[in-house]
């Protein structure tokens, strides 16, 4: 694990990225700046939910730096902002998909809509500016809860949504499932609350928009996860822009966790002004607008019912989940309570039916859409908790539950639509089991008891689905776009190799970990590689970073591309070589004509492509540059088990997570350093969310009552404990690096672990049910509660 | 209404002329053009804007330009050597992997400093909690720790 510059594949290589952001020469979109630029300030809905009868801008025109005020009537020509995935319901009809303006037309439908965007030659003027703008409000009754919105009565948000209604999907065979419920010898249930997250990133959102006469072109620097899609929306959906006149730029990003992958209103409207204004314009959010503007997660509420035999092998598995979508469709909204959620409820076990029905549904907040694992920590906190159940109301051990139900035939084919390649379950949950000491947990518990103190367990075993994903069959599932990835290597005529990858590093550490697979193959210095990612305007078409795909989609691409590079290199150095090209091998850097010690260095063959007076010509083009797209034929399934150990305090419903061990399955590992790094951070996403981050909206009001960082608990460095992490590896079978994904792991798989070992805890005082997060509050009332034998609150 | 204002910056001395409401962290980035200090909330909780004041850290969001006169300043671009070797804090972020999108790392580094200064000895609870003011949502704080113990050893030779 030592310092390496050079070393290839499997080596924990210090960051390359990291000697500027260090020193503080990262380069954000709030670092960009521009000649003559002007600052574009967004005044908001302050109103859940209201009619605009009017918006009296003339004062604010006419004060100190205004530039321009624009209002949804003024975007003449731009279309809304569009939704990326076709959810097709149960009754067979599209999904209802409202229209989802840039700025506010007529209505507002959550705190925090844009309804206007005001330019000046300062912030503090276009603040001020705003505070001129008169909006006169006609505030309507609000609904934020998803349940809520579904019921008779409930306020209409859309026209062109009645009953609030998205859709209603489902998944799997129904008629299975009541036939295994018939004939069961038990059934568990849950009722569980996936409750909803703001991502929180820390560099906020922020976009740098200009114009330029001269081509009649712009340049959007954006705080994005894939700059290629965003461009691909806002051009072809949006503002009718041919593409070609359209750069964007997505640099140093500081964290996105999924926030960062849709297309936003603000630098939307901001490319649309640039041209208008003919000046650069800039923006940034602040934490408070972050909180009202950035797509929020989670949000769903789910009843699941387990049908066991006698034995505790699963029969079937019932899943009915309401999930709020917010006041609009975000890019991919639809998909990720169906698609990405429904999907994956096998999780690691053998249960031979399922089915799942979903609502979607809209309110009155900030529209929900993907956020770290998006759908998989919502299936797999909802397969968990009723696994758990099980194990309770059978009296069965934890991991002997699992064990009893793990798939161990691969490929396996869920009933939910998937087929796993590979992976080892019992293998993950042995050594999480130990990192855990398990043996050890008795006397703990027993320890703690001494000093008052309750101690608990919880296991989850999960299974994600990565490297998004075969775009036909994402086709056939709704899906508006590809899911490939693309990269380009380019060898340039001293030998040095730029890498050009459509996949965007925001803290992934792209930079090192794809110069270390284009060093460790072509046999060169890692430090002659160059990786450029992040610019419409050098990269080829590609789709971005989501789940957990950059390595696994991403990676292939180059590797595919590297392997066009050897394969032109083989014919160059047969011709120089004077031999059969079949004859030419390649290994450490060198071409070498097989059973000879006859060679050209790597770098010899890059100058003669790009030299080519001694070069068949007749045959082969100069240069040697290639580029290479990659669809996958199927998913990955990283996979793995975590294990939770709390502590409470009765007396205060105080909660310490004292340990968490974590044994994943990513396939191969390119760079273990980063891979446990990506681990640490996901576990304390996951943490955050089952301990600490709730996001609360006041249900009469609609107002966000956790709307700045006093207010939403993200995790602290004292909140989270010295993470024990583990891996075993079975190679992904489908690509050529075994790699499976390593981004969401931690966010999966920690949040049931930790309310399973906070259950398994409380178990000993009587309550047997408990919501995220496990606030000192809730485990506080629900100790109460169960004392004084009434049912446990939610 | 703008006042004169005179201090030091990374040992340079800086005199401007600012707008009264003009934040530390505003003159830092606009004025001075040094980005390395990042904005990461309105309400001082994330420290992404830490900077040292006269060998204190303080969150320059919080804090007006005109309070800091005659001050000295340390931003993070004041740490490296001109040759580009980094500080020993800053190697031990690198070598223990104590960052990863770069964003709350400025000012992790200098509030570490200010942590090894007042604790050279920190263990690891001490520095969980001294850290409380510095968000970091990518690391999980477990190679930050560790980057800040590795760290205060090596400015202890």
């Amino acid at each position: 694990m030592g310092a390496n510059e050079t070393g290839p594949i499997g080596q924990s290589v210090r960051r390359r990225e990291d000697q500027r952001f260090l020193t503080g020469a990262g380069q954000y979109t709030d670092d960009v700046t521009m000649a003559r630029e002007a600052y574009v300030y967004f005044l908001r809905s302050p109103h859940a939910h209201a009619k605009i009868s009017g918006i009296d801008r003339e004062e604010a025109r006419t004060a100190p730096g205004v530039l321009a005020i624009y209002t949804g009537d003024d975007l003449v020509g731009v279309n809304g902002l569009p939704c990326g995935w076709l959810i097709t319901g149960t009754d067979g009809k599209p999904m209802n998909e409202p229209p989802h303006p840039v700025l506010a037309k007529g209505k507002v439908r959550h705190v925090g809509d844009p309804v206007a965007m005001i330019v000046a030659e300062s912030l503090h003027q276009a603040k001020d500016a705003a505070e001129l703008i008169v909006v006169d409000y006609e505030i309507l009754p609000a609904v934020v809860n998803g349940v809520d919105a579904l019921k008779p009565g409930a306020p209409q948000i859309h026209d062109e949504a009645p009953g609030n209604r998205c859709y209603t999907w489902a998944l799997g065979d129904k008629g299975a499932v009541d036939a295994a419920f018939a004939k069961a010898h038990h059934v568990s249930k849950v009722d569980i609350v996936n409750n909803r997250l703001v991502p929180n990133a820390i560099e906020p959102r922020a976009a740098v928009a200009s114009y330029s006469r001269a081509d009649e072109s712009y340049t959007l620097y954006v705080t994005s996860q894939n700059p290629h899609v965003e461009r691909l929306l806002m051009t072809a959906f949006v503002l009718g822009l041919p593409e070609t006149k359209v750069r964007v730029i997505a640099p140093d990003v500081g964290g996105g966790f999924g926030s960062k992958i849709y297309l936003y209103a603000e630098e939307t409207a901001m490319v649309w002004a640039s041209k208008h204004v003919n000046r650069p314009l800039r923006w940034a959010a602040e934490r408070s607008e972050s909180f009202i503007s950035d797509a929020h997660g989670r949000d769903h509420v789910t009843h699941a019912e387990m049908a066991v035999d006698k034995d505790g092998k699963f029969l079937a598995l019932r899943v009915t989940t309401t999930a709020n979508v917010g006041a609009y469709l975000s890019t991919f909204a639809s998909c990720i309570p169906t698609i990405l959620y429904a999907t994956l409820l096998a999780g690691q076990y053998a249960t031979p039916a399922i089915h799942c029905e979903v609502t979607a549904v809209f309110t009155n907040t900030v529209p929900v859409d993907a956020y770290r694992g998006a759908g998989r920590p919502e299936a797999t906190y909802v397969v968990e908790r009723v696994v758990h159940q099980v194990g309770v109301d059978l009296g069965l051990a934890q991991d002997e539950v699992r064990r009893r139900n793990f798939i161990r035939t691969f490929p396996y084919a869920t009933p939910v639509a998937l087929t796993y390649d590979i992976g080892n379950y019992d293998a993950t949950l042995d050594e999480a089991m130990r990192l855990a000491d398990v043996a050890g947990f008795p006397a703990r518990r027993a320890e703690a008891a001494k000093r008052g103190k309750l101690r608990g367990l919880g296991y989850s075993s999960y299974i994600e689905a990565c490297g998004l994903a075969p775009s036909n069959i994402a086709g056939a599932l709704g899906a508006r776009a590809g899911l490939y990835e693309a990269g380009q290597v380019r060898v340039n005529p001293t030998g040095g190799v730029t890498v050009f990858t459509g996949s965007h590093s925001h803290g992934q550490g792209h930079e090192t970990t794809f110069a270390q697979i284009v060093a460790g193959r072509l046999g060169i210095d890692i430090g002659s590689v160059e990786v450029v990612h992040g610019d419409t305007g050098r990269i080829p078409f590609g789709m971005g970073t989501y789940g957990s795909r950059s390595l696994a989609v991403g990676g292939t691409a180059i590797v595919k591309a590297l392997d066009k590079i050897v394969a032109k290199g083989k014919k160059i150095a047969a011709h120089l070589l004077e031999a059969a090209e079949t004859d030419i091998e390649f290994a450490d850097g060198k071409f070498t004509v097989a059973g000879t010690d006859r060679s050209k260095a790597f770098g010899e063959v890059a100058l003669a492509a790009y030299v080519p007076h001694n070069y068949p010509l007749d045959k082969l083009e100069p240069g040697l540059d290639e580029t290479a797209f990659y669809d996958p034929t199927n998913f990955t399934y990283p996979a793995g088990t975590h294990i939770c150990e709390v502590e409470i305090d009765p007396e205060t419903g105080q909660t310490s997570v004292v340990a968490f061990s974590a044994c994943d399955d990513f396939g191969n590992v390119i760079n273990p350093m980063i891979v446990e790094g990506q681990v640490h951070g996901g576990l304390a996403q996951g943490i955050g969310q089952a301990l600490l981050e709730h996001c609360v909206y006041d249900r009469q009001s609609g107002q966000l009552l956790s709307g700045s960082l006093m207010d939403y608990a993200l995790p602290r460095a004292d909140d989270l404990p010295t993470f024990k992490v583990g891996t075993k590896v079975t190679p992904c079978t489908h690509n050529p690096l075994g790699a499976k994904g390593c981004g969401e792991a931690g966010a999966i798989g920690a949040p049931p672990a930790l309310i399973n070992a906070v259950l398994d805890a409380l178990a000993a005082v009587g309550v047997k049910d408990i919501q995220m997060p496990a606030s000192p509050h809730r485990v506080w009332q629900a100790i109460q509660a169960a004392k004084s034998g009434a049912t446990v609150a939610a | 209404m703008s006042i004169p204002l005179s201090l030091s910056v990374n040992g340079k001395a800086v005199t401007a002329d600012v707008d009264e409401r003009t934040l530390l962290v505003e003159f830092l980035r606009h004025d001075l053009a040094l980005t390395g200090t990042h904005v990461g909330c309105d309400t001082a909780q994330c420290g992404a804007c830490t900077v040292l004041v006269d060998g204190r850290a303080i969150k320059s969001c919080n804090v007006l330009a005109a309070q800091v006169a005659g001050a000295k300043i340390t931003t993070i671009e004041g740490l490296a050597g001109a040759d580009g070797t980094l500080h020993p804090m800053q190697a031990a972020f690198k070598e223990c992997h104590g960052l990863q999108c770069g964003f709350c790392t400025p000012g992790m580094v200098l509030g570490a400093l200010d942590l090894v200064a007042h604790h050279p000895h920190a263990d690891e609870r001490t520095i969980r909690e001294a850290l409380e003011g510095n968000f970091c949502r990518c690391t999980g704080y477990q190679n930050i720790v560790k980057a800040v113990q590795t760290g205060a050893a090596a400015m202890a030779k």
